[in-house]
């Protein structure tokens, strides 16, 4: 909840700030438009905007995780780390007291601290030392070095003063003291509002990732095997499909009787997910790569057929007839009418089957594979290897914008008479 | 028999509803090569039917087509076609467009290419031969299609409403490029349109059609568009038989038109 309002607060101040600041100079026919609410051509996308989204979302990923890339006043309030004490209170039940303290080093998760002697002091009760990781609390055994005598029970009734019962808790400068329903204490030490490396690891720490892994690999692989598998798959599944789709879909839309036996058959399979046919497809072809082939062909086989049929179908007649009147054949009339007229809905529907082959590679591989991105990450979550897991959605995230950005730059070479009719 | 010959024909099909709709009826029609004839008629007369038939791209229920002696049973480059709009190919230059017809013959570029220059040059697209077609204006586009249906050197020109898509001052040029044309070709044209203007100027006979069915209704000879090959398209405007003969069509569709619409009105 904070890290949305702190999100949201980001959003309307830097609006605010960028409005005052940047004043617009352009003098475009944009510009001078006085209606711009409800007109969609007016809208740009503010590029200033897009920066400061970025840096917003870059600058709270590294605060919350205490960053080195930002300087450290930009950090969220962190973990304690240190040298934590607080004092305890026992009584006998004899009805004797006597106080004694506990220091708890506190230090990050992986390092060992040295443990500190401590002079334990008067009393029965005797000072204690333990040691406990940052974002993690522990058990308190403060009666294990006290001086109590046979057939008297000892229990703790305050920490730094203040009284403390069963399941009741105190808190002190350096965390919170809990007592177990037992009457055993334990500490946690101040959190802060940073995020734990194990749910959210740091920018850095995920490029460090990265560095490593494009080196050394990960699981027998290296990191480009991993991606390019998962790309590789997804080509070849992807031109299975086109090889197959595409003519079937021309077929659809032009013959009736082809048409009619295949429209149930492509209206049926069109709305059924292609993650839904994993289990079938493993149980049929297993998990190796053949498996995952005929899912990625079945993914894309529809998209293409349907692309295919729509581009013959919304072919103008006119068009045709004017072919037919300047004296073209039929195989003229497919080859320089009805391919050139049908490409664009084909561009579109590559890209969107493109799409949905990349999502539904990384699903297949996250359910079984040996090698590839969604492998990659699925094996990593399973040791909380957050960072890989990051990482990955990253690279994933990054691959498929790239397929789509190259799709969009394939169509503007080939089919410059998009939308133009 | 040279030129067209349209013999009783008749046109009527099914619609899902289980009624039928006689399209055309008895509809007879003789053109010698190089007569220019425009067909007029309100909307549900079958003229579009008649030139689809014509063009070979509807088969009729009865009567039969001749052109130069042999039956016309399908779309040949014989009768070419110009359509109202979009029947131009995107993925083709503005040349590339107009060389359509001989390139599907198989001629090669020396074959073919000094007549497509020249028709390009014709109606003044020479400058334009190298752009795309969606980079033209409307009147452009059409001038495209024209120097495209006389590249391939048809016996007939059929046209449907082929300047109905364009603003007034365009459609007055493109009216007197189509009357050049017609004289410099001698080619046989049928042109199809909802205007009366349109139909007085550009037709050497005129059609007036009624619909219900859909028939021939008169049929007229008409001086304006010899004049208009020599003369101003406005002057021949302001003849005076031009003014009557406009009243007279535009009086006589109107009563069709009514009589449509009375009928509609009964009919709900």
């Amino acid at each position: 909840m904070i890290v949305l309002a702190l999100y949201a607060a980001i959003f309307v101040a830097s609006y605010l700030l960028v409005k005052s600041i940047v004043h617009r100079t352009t003098t475009d026919y944009a510009s001078l438009k006085t209606v711009t609410f409800g007109d969609e051509s007016a809208v740009v996308p503010d590029r200033l905007a897009s920066f400061v989204s970025l840096l917003t979302i870059f600058l709270l990923w590294a605060a919350f995780t205490g960053s080195s890339l930002v300087p450290s006043f930009l950090h969220a309030p962190g973990p304690f780390i240190g040298t934590a004490s607080f004092d305890y209170t026992a009584e006998l039940s004899d009805g004797r007291r006597d106080d004694a303290t506990v220091t708890v080093i506190v230090s990050r998760a992986g390092d060992t601290p040295e443990v500190p002697e401590v002079d334990p002091g008067d009393g029965f009760a005797k000072n204690d030392v333990d040691v406990i990781g940052a974002w993690r609390s522990g058990l308190v055994r403060v009666d294990r070095n006290d001086e109590v005598p046979e057939g008297v029970e000892e229990t703790v009734v305050a920490v730094n003063g203040e009284p403390l019962a069963p399941g009741g808790t105190v808190q002190t400068a350096y965390g919170r003291v809990g007592m177990s329903p037992k009457g055993t204490l334990n500490f946690e030490p101040a959190k802060g509002w940073q995020m734990e490396p194990i749910w959210l690891p740091s920018p850095e720490a995920v490029a460090a990732r990265f560095v490593d892994i494009a080196r050394d690999g990960y699981r027998d692989s290296t990191l480009w095997e991993h991606l390019g598998f998962s790309l590789f798959r997804v080509v070849v599944g992807f031109l299975f499909g086109a090889l197959v789709g595409i003519p079937l879909g021309y077929a659809m839309g032009l013959s009736a009787w082809f048409r009619g036996w295949f429209d149930p058959i492509v209206e049926f399979m069109r709305p059924v997910p292609p993650l839904a046919l994993i289990p079938l497809v493993i149980i049929w072809a297993g998990i190796g790569e053949t498996g995952k082939i005929i899912l990625l062909f079945l993914a894309a086989l529809w998209i293409m057929a349907i692309a295919a049929r729509s581009g013959v179908s919304g072919v103008n007649i006119a068009k045709v007839h004017a072919a037919y009147s300047l004296g073209a054949s039929k195989a003229q009339i497919m080859r320089h009418v009805i391919v050139p007229n049908s490409l664009p809905e084909i561009f579109t529907g590559a890209r969107v089957a493109m799409g949905v082959c990349w999502g539904t590679v990384v699903a297949a591989e996250l359910v079984a594979a040996e090698k590839g991105a969604g492998m990659m990450i699925m094996v990593a979550s399973k040791f909380q290897l957050t960072d890989i897991v990051i990482m990955g959605i990253i690279l994933i995230g990054v691959i498929g914008f790239g397929i789509d950005m190259l799709m969009r730059w394939a169509e503007r070479i080939l089919v410059p008479w998009k939308g133009k009719s | 028999m040279t030129g067209l010959v349209i013999e009783n024909l008749s046109m009527r099909f099914d619609l899902p509803n289980g009624t039928s709709v006689q399209a055309l009826q008895d509809v007879s029609l003789e053109l010698a090569q190089g007569e220019l004839l425009s067909v007029l008629g309100p909307s549900g007369c079958g003229k579009t039917t008649l030139l689809n038939i014509v063009a070979g791209f509807l088969a009729p229920t009865e009567g039969r087509i001749t052109l130069n002696g042999h039956r016309v049973t399908g779309p040949d480059a014989e009768r070419g076609m110009v359509f109202q709009q979009g029947a131009l190919f995107e993925w083709m230059n503005v040349r590339e467009n107009v060389s359509f017809g001989p390139r599907m013959r198989g001629l090669r570029e020396k074959d073919y290419g000094a007549n497509v220059d020249h028709l390009l040059n014709v109606v003044g697209l020479r400058d334009f031969m190298e752009k795309s077609v969606y980079e033209l204006s409307g009147g452009m586009q059409q001038r495209v299609a024209l120097a495209r249906c006389l590249a391939n050197d048809p016996d007939v020109i059929l046209m449907d409403e082929p300047l109905g898509a364009l603003d007034a001052l365009t459609r007055e040029k493109m009216q007197s490029l189509v009357l050049k044309l017609w004289k410099e070709t001698g080619k046989t044209i049928i042109l199809i349109t909802h205007s009366v203007e349109e139909a007085l100027l550009l037709g050497e006979r005129l059609l007036v059609m009624a619909p219900r069915p859909g028939r021939i209704h008169r049929e007229y000879r008409l001086p304006f568009a010899d004049m208009g090959v020599s003369a101003d398209l406005r002057q021949v405007k302001k003849h005076s038989e031009f003014a009557a003969r406009r009243e007279e069509i535009l009086g006589m569709i109107w009563d069709m038109e009514e009589e449509i619409m009375g009928r509609t009105e009964v009919a709900s």
